[in-house]
């Protein structure tokens, strides 16, 4: 115990001296919350539409109008060919382009149906999407007006119809902060535990000071508990720190236990920092620990769910998520603070947690070796 | 003290020790002496548990050093080649630590370390990274004693080291003989053979040969002539007319000195001078002088 108490101390005075290390461990949560959050955001704002309005009827008119009036939308009104349309959608100068052909309202009229064109630019897959969605919306509702005033029906009377009125449970304002938040937070304490950790012990190989103390009665899961303690309790630090910036920042709900919150994490981050240890183990330059370390990182965080739900994965890549930590905890977070789920709600991810962090201390306590 | 048999390592394909069988007396200061790649760190980090040996035995005190590791760990004090201490530590803490960690206190074994840890004291709130190379050294030297060993073994302590520092050094390890210290000292120095009880000559992953300084160096039978030039940018092209001459069986430029052998031992320092003289060195000074270890292990290297 005493050796355990003296190798901790070592470790942060080591840290704490490190000009570098304490803007890292205090500016980066900072950084990433107010940064992230708001920029890695779903919602569409300010699409570029041009419209060709080859009509100029009073029908046209008013939907370019009720266009305009949205926030969504940046709007310009062009007179083009199909061929100009062509080319300024290559160029990338708009998003969307809106031609309502010649004879628009009076096909409406006549035909009671008539045409838009809608063309976009779908280099970025889910924008399309969501601007087809809005613009969709918008198109839709005004079709029921026109029709209704087509049709004679006054406005109080409407068309017998289903409505559908959703409620969105736990996030009710869909508000894209709330569901990001605890996504970077769990980034936060992974880059902490994952990258801090690997890098300290993979120094001292590089170093040369891990030779005198391999010489050193030092049992090897002292060793390798005194290298994480430090880290678990700065990464715990840090999430502490981001969680008190999302609350001040974006007034992030926090419906759970904290304690849960903190039980997780910290089951969490002994697994994370076991896998740190494990490949500085078996690497011999902070290189090749740095390589390692984001090539797992980047799959991890990719396939976490944190930008893409995971349900829209393929099969496979589901259950390739069973061995993603990053994918565990986004969800536990997301449950703890946005729905107050408890300890004995998600004990299949407790016990799977567990029985991964051991087994990888389990690896990174026999992969480290004093002699070769 | 220590007790090493046939002993054997390769890395791959690479044999760094090719049997090597060396004893080790208790309260001396035994020396390790060859060139780089001679085996000698593969040696030391075997004793102290670092290395598994391929083949044959190690015992420190008895205990053998793979399967008594743990043991041997807290009686055996090891200063690497490289330095390993903390650099981002200070001096005061970094042998604070190693007091710890081998579960004592600096307190405890003070008496052992006061003469060495006695002149960085002043510095003792300084990171170990900004002292320089003696006093890096005398840290190093320091920790490892820390834990009061019985056995201490030094990788090329003196190598990078000033003369100076040096001499201090080796001063230090003849007062922790007297502590009762055995030692293991590695060198690449010849110079410093001389300061050990006994050597061990090594090249190769094998020993040439073991003995006290003084034996090793009688050991040279044959005459030799040490021929000094004044003027020092003349000596390359000396060494070069020396190994030219006829009846020259070896020259070898040690410090400002060249030495030279013969094969017919009639040759003499009149002759060598006057050959010399006739190939336009006039400033030289030929003189019979005694062999060092550097002579006996260039003829042992020769040899095999």
């Amino acid at each position: 115990m005493r050796t355990i108490l003296y190798l901790l101390q070592k470790e942060f005075i080591q840290v704490f001296r490190n000009k570098g290390m304490l803007p890292i461990i205090f500016i980066m949560p900072l950084v990433q919350m107010l940064i992230l959050v708001f920029a890695a955001t779903m919602e569409l704002k300010m699409i570029d539409i041009t419209v060709v309005d080859l009509d100029l009827s009073e029908t046209s008119t008013r939907l370019t109008a009720k266009l305009e009036s949205s926030s969504f939308f940046h709007l310009t009104r062009a007179q083009l060919s199909p061929s100009e349309t062509d080319k300024i959608l290559l160029k990338g100068k708009t998003d969307v382009v809106i031609t309502f052909p010649q004879g628009f309202e009076s096909d409406l009229k006549r035909n009671d149906q008539a045409s838009v064109q809608i063309l976009i630019d779908a280099i970025n897959g889910s924008a399309a999407e969501l601007s087809n969605a809005y613009l969709q919306t918008v198109i839709g509702s005004y079709n029921q007006k026109v029709r209704a005033e087509m049709m004679g029906v006054p406005k109080f009377t409407p068309p017998e119809q289903v409505q559908v009125i959703p409620s969105y449970w736990y996030n009710p304002e869909l508000n894209f902060k709330f569901y990001m938040a605890p996504g970077v937070l769990v980034i936060l304490v992974t880059i902490i535990g994952l990258f801090l950790s690997s890098l300290n012990l993979v120094r001292e190989k590089e170093m040369g000071t891990i030779e005198q103390l391999n010489v050193t009665p030092i049992k090897k899961y002292h060793f390798i508990i005194g290298k994480m303690m430090p880290f678990l309790i700065i990464a715990l630090l840090d999430l502490t720190f981001g969680l008190i910036v999302a609350k001040v920042a974006f007034g992030l709900p926090f419906r759970g236990n904290i304690l849960t919150l903190y039980v997780f994490t910290s089951l969490y981050l002994f697994l994370v920092l076991s896998i740190g240890l494990f490949v500085s183990a078996i690497s011999d330059t902070q290189q090749q620990v740095l390589f390692v370390s984001f090539f797992f990182l980047i799959i991890f965080i990719i396939m976490s769910g944190l930008f893409t739900p995971v349900e829209s994965m393929p099969v496979w890549a589901q259950n390739l998520d069973m061995i993603n930590p990053i994918y565990y905890l986004i969800r536990i977070i997301r449950n703890v603070v946005l729905k107050g789920s408890g300890l004995l709600d998600m004990t299949r991810e407790l016990i799977y947690l567990s029985i991964y962090g051991l087994l990888m201390f389990s690896l990174a306590v026999w992969r480290y070796r004093k002699t070769v | 003290m220590i007790r090493i048999g046939n002993l054997e390592k390769s890395y791959g394909e690479q044999k760094a020790l090719k049997g090597i069988t060396l004893d080790v007396e208790n309260g001396e200061i035994f020396g390790l002496i060859g060139p780089d790649g001679a085996g000698k760190t593969t040696l030391m980090r075997i004793l102290v548990t670092l290395l598994l040996p391929d083949k044959g035995f190690a015992t420190i005190n008895g205990l053998d050093v793979v399967a008594d590791f743990r043991k041997i760990r807290t009686m055996v004090g090891y200063m690497p080649g490289r330095f390993s201490l903390y650099q981002d530590l200070t001096v005061a803490e970094n042998l604070q630590f190693f007091a710890t960690v081998f579960g004592g206190t600096v307190e405890a074994n003070y008496h052992l370390i006061k003469d060495i840890y006695g002149q960085i004291e002043p510095f003792r709130n300084r990171l170990a990274g900004k002292l320089s190379g003696g006093m890096k050294q005398k840290l190093a030297l320091s920790c490892s004693l820390i834990h009061a060993p019985k056995v201490l073994i030094l990788d090329e302590p003196t190598t990078g080291v000033d003369a100076v520092s040096r001499k201090e050094f080796w001063e230090m390890l003849n007062n922790l003989r007297h502590k009762g210290i055995t030692i293991l000292v590695s060198t690449p120095y010849m110079d410093e053979a001389n300061l050990c009880d006994r050597v061990a000559l090594l090249q190769n992953g094998s020993i040439l040969s073991i003995d006290t300084p003084a034996k090793i160096n009688a050991s040279f039978k044959r005459k030799m002539l040490g021929v000094k030039v004044v003027n020092t940018s003349q000596r390359y092209g000396c060494v070069n007319l020396l190994k030219e001459m006829k009846g020259v069986d070896s020259v070898f430029s040690f410090g400002d000195v060249i030495h030279v052998t013969f094969h017919h031992a009639d040759i003499d320092e009149i002759i060598v001078r006057e050959y010399l003289f006739g190939k336009g060195q006039q400033d030289v000074l030929v003189e019979e002088i005694s062999a060092g270890i550097e002579d006996v292990f260039m003829e042992l290297m020769q040899k095999n």
